[in-house]
């Protein structure tokens, strides 16, 4: 097992939920700790580069503020002065019986049962859950990651390989216990973002229940690309609110082409939402998601509206 | 020669570089030698018994020392008497490690022992568990049908029973013009302070023992242990000089302090048991609670009918109470009035109180009601608490010792800018956002124990002042240094407060926002004997110019007696004890509440609460965007660590309405979100413009200084004053707490 910035291991650690034999600190490795322009005009971002040293590069702030936005959305400062981005795609769920050791888990202990399925569901998933688990993906960054469709770079016994985000992480499915699609011995190096950083419009919200240090309950990425009031190219990634960060590409097709206005979005959030199930605490998650994409196509018209802590616009 | 009285000044907190320096030690901070670590084991099941307990992994790992079990506790005392602490509620305390049953999730079924933390924690993991479970409620809602009266004891005292009905409340109900009916609910809250509960217990031999506690209570944790162990209550020294936070849970030994003490005498070495933040959320809590108000006015907007029913959890083998279901009469007058409180026992471990008990559940529910009823009846909800003002307690019919709450409402209304208020909810709107505007009203009980204080003028002619009492972080060092310099016209340079040792003389523990009074009112009975005592050993002087003074003509200042009559004619504090064979003149005194006198009286502090907030009106999202709290509280001896007693409360407030939840899971029956990521109290971005005004309320009656404290008053009328403020933004009377913003959309 692999340790960096150490905010999610260390705790897991110590609520006594995983017990790694061999811990290999990977905080060596410069190569991994810089930040590099790519020739086809992407932009490179380390394995180890922590997540705030990414908010606040020059580079990604003008050219990719969406990622900015989300990552500063996350955690605490202290937390993100820590957390490195390839951890942040490795977190674990913050499910409650996820993180007591004491009840079951199917994600935890596989075949040992769900108790969040009858029990407070509230920050649970309403899309792509299975009947083994409705825990969700925490992170902020991936759902900018997501939406700016970036490609993750990974080493391992047999070479390197590139995943594309969407398949980086996957569904719960009958195996909960499996969060990503990486290898045991593979290691992610980078993230790369593409040319197209949707600079000009472009807005992260997160709502949840308090202002700041707090996962998301529903999250939206939005990101668009505009001729006058017209869309020809849209991106909406949701966090919150499934196993991994949740894409439609028909949402995004819905919108292209159409005035950028409350109408386009409120249809492309139907088609997003399409399929998804609430159970008994977490059901306002759905009407909330399709707000929240609403309120985000339109702060991404203005994106100067965004407020710290990506809440809604005043 | 003038000094300035400290007393109402804005002293900033005298300990506070050792605090923020890290020089401050806590309770787990002690370098003793030879220090044993031990860790809890907790019971995994909600109900039932151990079946089987296997310690021999654990045991065999190098540097464990022990691990005790109910299997091998070592001898105890096994009268349940001798577990009653000073603040424990009618019934059987619960003993750790006594027999095989699980009576709570959580449950402490082990202690391991090891000479470093990391060790004791990891063989924790160790011991093996096996269990036989049972059939266990944790729910409130789903056994408010097995609700019933709660028992009597010692406690009884200081949280009676609701008084008995008057009038008759169903048929002035049925036939007041305006009513309303509502129901409110509150899951349980954990006081969660900073400072995790630990106890370091140092093995003095021959039966002594110094131990360095998380309490709100020295002398309170040292009977406990003397009796529980059968030491000598002069053996058992316990010491809390610094405390990070408690609101309440340090207010009866917590079990970590028995498992030190009993760690330490058996193993004969000094012992440290730290529980961790998770192991404090099976723990003392704020009860789950279910409330049904039915309040009626006439038609000039007078109160004619009050129906107050209060049900709130309590454990298995313990009646904890709080007093809730009759604050309303002591703040608005009604001639038919019917209070009632009852307890369901539940399989949870027993509440406690936590900041406000009763009153900050009580007021939520209450100050909601009289929201809605003034809109039943068409009055501007300010307006119609000032057309039931009480100047006289309603539930008694006795004056109040004094009552500012009329100068706080009107203080507060023009600094929050009340006037502005368009009644009509969803009416007023910022961009995005709806704005709500509410307010609310708050009381709390004055209260003041008997407290013992030593005062002691040293060879430099300076003074000393010992107590028993603690400081939990409300700034009780500071307040009591200003109240005995001036009771002695010493700079408070020249005094030092020393406190947080059951040696010093007797303090109850710090509570009900009643330390200020108590060990106030001890400081200026004691200096008052040490006055004339000084002047006894003054006169023994050879030639003293004081030999024929009486108490009433000398006067004491900057370290001098002198005549009042003739100031150039003095002696030093140091000439005094130089002529006491160097002695330092010193005298321990006891102050308590004038019973007698304050009988015809009811003491209570009083508050006004305006808040503003901004509701998204899409997205529901609810920000407290400010806050104005008048507080009438008689005498501010610190106005900056009272307006921080106030603001903090304000912040427990918002935290308390929108935030603060412990989240139980019914069909495991514990408690999912133990740790301060997932259990939510506000963070800086939560929290924006609080103002805090203190009324000027004089109060000759209430004690020898004119206080009334202001720990607790500043968040009771919070909550509702949101929730009131909510509703006129949206037009949505949410009546759980806390209110999430999704409940609104």
């Amino acid at each position: 097992m692999f340790i960096a910035g150490g905010t999610n291991l260390v705790d897991l650690w110590k609520y006594n939920l995983l017990h790694p034999k061999l811990v290999v600190d990977i905080n060596h490795l410069p190569e991994h700790r810089r930040i590099t322009e790519l020739e086809d005009g992407g932009l490179r971002l380390g394995a180890l580069v922590s997540n705030a040293d990414t908010a606040y590069h020059p580079l990604v702030e003008s050219r990719y503020p969406l990622l900015s936005k989300a990552i500063l959305a996350g955690a605490s400062a202290q937390i993100r002065n820590m957390a490195t981005n390839g951890g942040n795609l490795l977190q674990r769920t913050r499910c409650y019986y996820f993180y007591d050791a004491d009840v079951p888990c199917n994600k935890r202990v596989p075949g040992s049962g769900c108790p969040a399925m009858d029990g407070y569901n509230r920050i649970h998933a309403i899309l792509g859950a299975s009947g083994e688990c409705i825990a969700v993906f925490p992170s902020d960054m991936c759902v900018a990651l997501a939406a700016l469709e970036a490609v993750v770079n990974v080493s391992g016994k047999n070479g390197g390989r590139r995943i594309p985000f969407a398949d980086f992480h996957r569904l719960p499915g009958d195996s909960p216990e499996i969060d990503n699609i990486l290898q045991h011995g593979e290691l992610i190096t980078s993230i790369d973002l593409p040319e197209k950083g949707f600079a000009q419009n472009y807005s992260y919200l997160k709502l949840r229940d308090r202002h700041s240090y707090a996962f998301a309950l529903v999250s939206v990425a939005t990101a668009l690309e505009l001729e006058g009031d017209t869309i020809r190219d849209a991106r909406i990634a949701l966090g919150g609110v499934a196993h991994k960060p949740w894409r439609v590409r028909e949402a995004e097709a819905v919108l292209v082409g159409k005035k950028a206005d409350e109408a386009a979005f409120t249809a492309a959030a139907e088609v997003l939402l399409t399929g998804a199930v609430g159970l008994k605490y977490n059901a306002f998650k759905i009407e909330l998601a399709k707000r929240a994409i609403v309120r985000n196509g339109m702060m991404a018209l203005h994106p100067e509206t965004q407020l710290p802590g990506a809440q809604p616009s005043a | 020669m003038k000094i300035q009285s400290a007393v109402g000044q804005p002293v900033s907190r005298l300990e506070g570089k050792l605090k923020v320096t890290g020089a401050a030690k806590y309770a787990a901070e002690y370098d003793v030698p030879d220090l044993l670590y031990g860790y809890v084991v907790h019971a995994t099941i909600t109900k039932g018994r151990i079946t089987r307990l296997d310690t021999g992994a654990a045991k065999a790992l190098q540097g464990v020392v022990d691990v005790i079990t109910h299997e091998n506790r070592p001898e105890v005392a096994s009268a349940d008497l001798k577990y009653i602490d000073m603040d424990a509620p009618p019934g059987l305390v619960f003993k750790p490690l006594t027999d095989p049953e699980v009576r709570y999730n959580g449950q402490p079924v082990a202690l391991v022992l090891a000479e470093d933390f990391e060790t004791a924690r990891y063989a924790s993991g160790l011991v093996e568990v096996e269990y036989e479970t049972q059939a266990f409620e944790t729910c409130l809602d789903h056994n408010l049908d097995n609700a019933r009266e709660p028992g009597k004891g010692f406690s009884t005292m200081l949280k009676p029973p609701p008084p008995k009905p008057t009038g008759n409340f169903e048929q002035a109900f049925r036939d007041s013009p305006f009513k309303v009916d509502a129901e409110f609910r509150h899951g349980s809250e954990h006081h969660n302070p900073m400072e995790l509960f630990a106890t370091t217990t140092v093995y003095e031999g021959d039966g002594k023992l110094t131990i360095y506690d998380k309490t709100q209570g020295t002398v309170n944790n040292q009977l406990f242990v003397a009796n529980v162990f059968g030491l000598r209550y002069e053996d058992v020294r316990v010491l809390a000089p610094f405390v990070g936070g408690a609101f309440g849970s340090g207010l009866r030994p917590q079990y970590q302090l028995y498992l030190s003490v009993m760690a330490a005498l058996h193993l004969k070495r000094n012992v440290r048991v730290v529980l961790s933040r998770k192991q404090m959320f099976p723990f003392p809590h704020r009860p789950q609670s279910y409330q049904r108000l039915r309040f009626a006015a006439d038609a000039n907007g007078s109160l004619t009918a009050m129906n107050h029913r209060a049900i709130s959890e309590t454990s298995q083998f313990e009646d904890y109470a709080e007093v809730v279901a009759e604050w309303s009469h002591k703040l608005y007058p009604s001639p038919n009035t019917l209070f009632e409180y009852k307890l369901v026992s539940l399989d949870l471990y027993t509440p406690m109180d936590m900041r406000a008990p009763g009153g900050a559940t009580a007021l939520h529910a209450i100050e909601c009601t009289m929201d809605e009823l003034a809109y039943e009846a068409g009055i501007d909800p300010l307006e119609f608490r000032l057309r039931n003002y009480a100047e006289t307690d309603p539930s008694t019919g006795k004056p109040f010792t004094s009552k500012a709450l009329r100068e706080c409402y009107m203080r507060a209304a023009e600094q929050f800018g009340w006037k502005e208020r368009n009644p009509e909810p969803g009416s007023m709107v910022r961009g995005n956002k709806l704005v709500g505007y509410g307010m609310a009203t708050g009381i709390w009980d004055a209260y003041q124990f008997p407290a013992r204080t030593e005062v002691i003028i040293t060879g430099e002619g300076k003074m000393i002042v010992n107590s028993a009492v603690t400081d939990i972080g409300t700034g009780t060092l500071t307040v009591m240094t200003q109240v005995a310099a001036d009771e002695l016209g010493l700079p408070i340079e020249d005094v030092t407060f020393s406190y947080g040792d059951s040696k010093k003389p007797f303090s109850m523990f710090q509570g009900g926002s009643a330390m200020t009074a108590s060990t106030g009112v001890a400081i200026v009975v004691a200096v008052k004997a040490l006055k004339k005592k000084l002047l006894k050993k003054a006169k023994s002087i050879a030639g003293s110019p004081f030999d024929r003074a009486g108490n009433d003509d000398v006067a004491f200042k900057y370290g001098h007696m002198f005549l009042r009559k003739q100031p150039s004619v003095s002696v030093s504090f140091a000439e005094i004890v130089a002529a006491n064979g160097g002695k330092p003149v010193k005298t321990t005194n006891m102050g308590a509440p004038h019973v007698l006198k304050l009988r015809k009286y009811t003491k209570s502090s009083h508050s006004a609460a305006f808040v503003e907030v901004e509701v998204d009106k899409d997205l529901k999202t609810i920000t407290v965007t400010r806050a104005v709290s008048a507080v009438a509280a008689g005498r501010i001896v610190n106005p900056k660590t009272a307006r921080s007693q106030i603001a903090g409360s304000m912040v427990w407030g918002i935290s308390k309405a929108l935030h603060e939840e412990s989240i139980l899971d019914e069909n495991l029956g514990k408690y999912m979100n133990a740790n301060l990521g997932e259990y939510h109290i506000p963070v800086h971005a939560d929290i924006n413009e609080l103002e805090v005004i203190f009324a000027d309320e004089r109060d000759d009656l209430i004690n020898e200084l004119g206080v009334k404290g202001v720990g607790e008053i500043g968040l009771v009328a919070m909550p509702a004053a949101i929730a009131n403020a909510v509703f006129h933004a949206t037009g949505r009377r949410i009546r759980e707490l806390p209110i999430h913003f999704d409940k609104l959309l």
